[in-house]
């Protein structure tokens, strides 16, 4: 084993952990929220969201 | 289910600026500089690939300027998609949003093959026996940039304008290096372009070079992808685009020049890495390590574009309900298109993993090439229908129609060049593109939200 075979090793534990994050994270944010909200985005609304998150 | 109540939609978050505009163009492009670009002189020479790469300069600018154009009124996630769907219509904008995503997948799985191939080679390098496992290295990168992707825009395309900027001054060093501006040069361009090495295949080896010339630009028309993030779409995205083109045709000429002065034109035609083989010639190890670095960043920031670009145009398809609309999600904390990036992750895995760089790479320029084939049509459509005094532009571009006209002409002789070299992909591409066509226009139309569609405070067209 040389550097080059704990590299391996370290890129598919790295991938693996980041797909985790991903997964676990879609997982979670599916179970949270209304499948209404989530798909609630519309083209052209966009500048009256902005304007009412800025309000607060 | 408490957030869901206090705020009722959730969109994309709109945060980015003008550098991030650049970096998404020539970051997803500027990999074609550091490898591919040099295929289009194996076609036909040395000189064949300049006139290629001028040539392609010239389609790539007239689409940067028919693009700046349309989308700086069109600010919405799509770019292209979402254009054509308010202009020419719903089967054209069915099929203009296939053409994104296929040609934004492929290359980024291209780009995660490339990964794993230099990984290889700095292992080869280093004295490393039998070569290393370059799946785990491809599956990193993916995954990497997905959770990029997934996590945030700003974070995205900030990494994507450091990355970039490395990779393109490692060029420009590269050239002023070796250029002989600061003394004498390597470069030998009177014994390698002269005779029979100057265009050996004639002027039929020009125009077959165009396939790979494409490679120089391929992917700039990204830019508009961001219309729906960037906070000032008017301005942004066309200074962003054309900004963009010009850095791309300075980085092509330099590499050419470059490139050509340092090696043998059949050499140069087949190389794997052709920039960091010249750093390699030019004999000084601290120019190879950031030419090396710079191949690295430039694939990256290119696979890195493309997974944010393929994702919001099968996002805008989904909530358009072209696609089912289970795809139209925004993560309400990260304000991604989320399940998009998700759900091609494994597409671009399968492809990476399991398909020739050539073939992937080959897929990705026809659909682009439809794309701008549509562009044309889709300008002269726009300004016939909104003439310049009914809609405001952030950006109008000159001499119309004439950059449609010399687009369209390129285009042809781009489907010729690519005919040329890859005849069967290009009928299994356009018949792959006429099945889904009328899959779209006898069962999937009866599902989209038509009455969402059009959504531009535009006037009616004129005529209607």
């Amino acid at each position: 084993m040389d550097l080059w075979d704990y590299l391996e090793l370290a890129a598919w534990a790295a991938s693996a952990l980041f797909g985790l994050f991903i997964v676990i994270d879609w997982i979670r944010t599916d179970s949270t929220y209304d499948e209404e909200f989530l798909t609630s985005s519309r083209e052209g609304e966009l500048e009256a969201l902005t304007e009412e998150q800025h309000r607060g | 289910m408490a957030k869901a109540e206090k705020i009722e939609h959730v969109g994309l978050a709109r945060v980015l600026g003008p550098a991030h505009v650049w970096a998404l163009g020539v970051g997803i492009v500027l990999v074609g500089e550091y490898m591919g670009w040099n295929f289009a002189v194996g076609k036909g020479g040395a000189y064949a690939a300049l006139m290629a790469c001028w040539f392609a300069g010239i389609l790539y600018t007239c689409v940067a300027m028919i693009d700046s154009e349309v989308t700086s009124t069109v600010a919405a996630a799509g770019g292209q998609y979402t254009q054509a769907k308010h202009i020419v219509g719903p089967l054209m904008a069915f099929n203009v949003g296939l053409y994104l995503v296929f040609a934004y997948t492929m290359l980024e799985a291209a780009n995660a093959i490339t990964v794993g191939f230099l990984v290889d080679t700095v292992a080869t390098m280093s004295g490393h026996q039998g070569g290393v496992d370059q799946r785990p290295f491809i599956i990193l990168s993916i995954m990497f940039l997905a959770w990029l992707n997934y996590r945030g825009v700003l974070a995205t395309l900030t990494f994507n304008l450091v990355i970039t900027a490395i990779a393109f001054t490692a060029v420009v060093v590269l050239f002023l290096t070796t250029a002989g501006i600061f003394g004498a040069g390597p470069l030998r361009h009177a014994d390698l372009l002269s005779g029979q090495a100057a265009l050996p295949y004639g002027w039929l080896g020009v125009l077959a070079s165009m396939h790979f010339g494409l490679w120089f630009y391929l992917g700039i028309e990204g830019t508009t992808q961001a219309a729906e993030e960037v906070r000032s779409p008017a301005r942004a995205l066309p200074f962003g685009t054309l900004a963009g083109v010009m850095t791309l045709a300075i980085a092509a000429t330099l590499t050419w020049y470059v490139c050509a002065g340092l090696m043998p034109w059949e050499y140069l035609g087949q190389s794997g890495v052709p920039l960091f083989d010249a750093a390699r010639l030019s004999g000084s190890y601290g120019l190879m390590v950031f030419l090396g670095i710079g191949t690295l960043f430039a694939t990256l920031a290119s696979a890195n574009g493309c997974i944010n670009d393929a994702s919001r145009a099968w996002f805008a398809m989904g909530r358009d309900r072209y696609l089912p609309g289970w795809f139209g999600a925004v993560h309400p904390k990260y304000r991604t298109p989320y399940r998009s990036i998700i759900f091609l992750v494994p597409i671009a895995l399968i492809f990476a993993l399991g398909a020739p760089l050539d073939q992937v790479v080959t897929f990705s320029i026809l659909s682009g090439l439809l794309e701008y084939t549509f562009m044309p049509l889709n300008i002269i459509l726009f300004r016939r229908k909104w003439p310049l005094d009914t809609i405001k532009r952030g950006y109008e571009h000159p001499f119309h129609p004439l950059p449609a006209m010399v687009l369209l002409g390129l285009c042809g002789l781009a489907f010729f060049a690519v005919f040329l070299g890859y005849g069967t992909q290009l009928v299994a591409m356009i018949a792959f593109y006429i099945v889904v066509s009328l899959w779209f226009h006898f069962w999937r139309y009866r599902f989209v939200n038509r009455g969402a569609q059009f959504t531009m405070p535009w006037p009616k067209p004129r005529g209607y």
